[in-house]
């Protein structure tokens, strides 16, 4: 439609609907924009104030001082661990159970059905759970990040409801040829489930990139940290800083030792640790963007 | 004719035919036993940490002590006293206040939100633009409470954030605001950071009805002469209504939920306490950090009861609203 031919007051709607976007697309921008140019400015001199859209004083030293952290290193690859092990295992695991529970002659479907349902509408909550895990010896266990997470009944219920709806005649074929239900799951199912599994996967795997509080309650053991509990404890920390009126000074040593032989602030090197924690996310965000719609749908779907 | 009756009919089956046709139930079992070993590992886990903690739930009706082992029945019953030590509590009303409010802020400013954006969108006829739009307002959604948080108290800082120098900059304030430590600002802050952390990503749905609108509707009413803003007031909206009162009714049904990882994330100044505390947040501070598991398990109860009361309700409404077309 052309914007000549409609009317005035449409004419105001349309412009105002467009500069209302480019306003909400700037306020969802901007603060991952600022933080960016923070964490590539000089910490004393951002502290002077004025650094919005361009470094003015740019080093790459925040970053270094981030990298040369032991700390954060470690915790970047507890983070990187347990999202792929934690992701890959709950798909197996999540998809193996929908396989199963996609048969119609299965003994005790309707049981089963009833069972999982039941858990997503109630739970025993915050403190049942955390005396569950501290009783099973979880507790500081890389394994307590891994083994609760591995089935989730919303994704198997949406797994299922997609391989009802794969062809029979390819499973039966399948089974002519004298292949096993392991063989028809591994080497027919899987395969053809492609989109669905990288959709569920994503969002699993940004659950598990993004999960900072159950570490806070379960693992003490510095080593075992995740990286986003970890800037969380910086955060803590600085905002104590500024409390005490020392936020432009430098960083709790506890974290960061070689903070303070470079004069970095504590505000530069927390920008620079959320870029560095949240650009994986934006690195693959424009690739597998369909993938997060297609999940809004097939869950809505289900509704 | 001869009349047979069931029981002879059944009866004239040699024994061992019929053997062959209805095999017992373990013999069944026995033959999927590969699909069984498939459903089982699940069953096991679902059975540990889904239904063991609901048992766990018996813990609020108990004096616990924190050494007890795996056997909670070696703790004393007490019936309904940290119930009555909730609803006796200082901090009782402030704290339901506080979810309430903070639930029905969220709700009233971040429901319409994303539906008015989604017709926003629907009136984008550049389509690169529009997809531009999407993406970028989706971004917030996947980013965790810590980085949210953090950004969120950078641009707040007193120290140069850009809120406080934008502001100082147009003249409205002469000193520094520090937003996050006073009560006044707190539900604003939170409620507006919830909405742009959600507002693209739940825009998608709307988006997604508002797209099976049939199109003769907005032609037929472009050749009766009807402005765009019309369309949107007389064809958008009434086709989309049933869906937005079934999210609606729906949100009703968590309305003790008033959010735990975004408060925990931007009230950590202990002075917005008295805004900021709600259940969650409480049983998380009282029930875990002070050890005091078995009130806070009582705590953590009411509020899972009132809820499923709550959502009972709220399907109830549903369902008869989904009969009952707009």
């Amino acid at each position: 439609m052309l914007f000549k031919r409609l009317g005035y007051t449409d004419r105001i709607m349309i412009v105002a609907i467009y500069v209302f976007l480019i306003l909400l697309s700037f306020t969802a921008l901007y603060p991952f924009w600022n933080t960016l140019i923070v964490s590539l400015n000089e910490g004393l001199d951002t502290a002077k104030g004025g650094v919005t859209f361009w470094p003015r004083a740019f080093t790459l030293s925040n970053y270094s001082t981030v990298f040369a952290d032991d700390k954060l290193l470690n915790a970047f690859m507890i983070t990187i661990l347990r999202t792929v092990i934690g992701t890959i295992s709950a798909i197996f695991m999540t998809t193996m159970l929908a396989y199963g529970m996609s048969k119609s002659y299965l003994i005790g479907r309707k049981f089963f059905t009833i069972f999982f349902i039941v858990t997503m509408y109630f739970g025993g909550g915050l403190i049942p759970t955390f005396l569950l895990i501290k009783s099973l010896g979880l507790m500081n266990n890389f394994l307590v990040f891994i083994i609760p997470g591995l089935i989730s009944v919303w994704n198997m219920i949406i797994f299922r409801t997609f391989f009802k709806s794969l062809p029979a005649g390819l499973e039966e074929s399948a089974q002519i040829d004298g292949c096993s239900n392991w063989g028809v799951y591994l080497k027919i199912i899987l395969p053809l489930s492609g989109p669905v599994i990288a959709t569920l996967g994503l969002f699993t795997a940004i659950a598990h990139w993004n999960d900072w509080f159950a570490p806070t309650i379960y693992i003490t053991n510095q080593d075992l940290m995740p990286v986003q509990t970890v800037l969380r404890r910086l955060l803590n920390a600085n905002l104590f800083n500024e409390a005490s009126g020392n936020s432009t000074g430098t960083i709790n040593s506890l974290t960061l030792e070689t903070a303070s032989k470079k004069s970095l602030t504590s505000k530069s090197l927390i920008s620079a640790t959320i870029m560095v924690v949240s650009l994986p996310i934006i690195a693959v965000y424009p690739f597998v963007q369909k993938y997060f719609v297609k999940g809004v749908m097939v869950g809505s779907l289900k509704e | 004719m001869s009349q047979v009756t069931a029981k002879e009919h059944y009866s004239s089956i040699p024994p061992k035919r019929r053997s062959v046709n209805e095999k017992s139930f373990f013999q069944r079992l026995w033959k999927q036993m590969d699909i069984q070993l498939m459903v089982w590992p699940g069953v096991l886990l679902i059975f540990i940490f889904a239904y063991i903690p609901m048992y766990g739930v018996l813990t609020g009706f108990m004096d616990y002590n924190i050494f007890t082992g795996a056997n909670i029945f070696e703790n004393p019953w007490v019936g309904f006293k940290h119930f009555e030590d909730f609803f006796n509590a200082p901090q009782f009303w402030t704290i339901m206040r506080n979810t309430i409010v903070i639930s029905l802020l969220k709700l009233l400013v971040g429901f319409p939100a994303p539906i008015l954006l989604a017709m926003m969108l629907n009136e984008v006829r550049h389509r690169n633009f529009k997809r531009v739009i999407q993406s970028i307002t989706y971004l917030p959604y996947f980013m965790s409470w810590v980085i949210v948080g953090s950004i969120v108290m950078s641009l707040l800082s007193t120290e140069n954030g850009s809120v406080n120098m934008l502001l100082k900059g147009i003249g409205a304030i002469d000193e520094s605001i520090n937003f996050l430590s006073m009560k006044d600002y707190f539900w604003a802050i939170l409620v507006s950071t919830n909405v742009w952390k959600d507002i693209g990503f739940n825009s998608i749905i709307f988006m997604a009805a508002i797209a099976g609108v049939n199109p003769s509707l907005y032609e037929a009413a472009e050749i009766d002469g009807a402005s765009r803003f019309k369309q949107m007031y007389l064809i958008t909206i009434p086709t989309i209504m049933p869906i937005i009162i079934i999210f609606m009714i729906l949100a009703m049904g968590s309305l003790l939920s008033a959010g735990f990882e975004d408060i925990l994330i931007l009230a950590q100044n202990p002075s917005l306490r008295p805004v900021s505390d709600v259940i969650d947040t409480y049983v998380y501070r009282v029930g875990l950090q002070n050890q005091r598991y078995d009130f806070g398990v009582a705590v953590g109860l009411f509020r899972a009861v009132v809820s499923v009361m709550l959502l009972t309700i709220a399907n109830y409404l549903a369902r008869r609203t989904g009969n009952s077309l707009w």
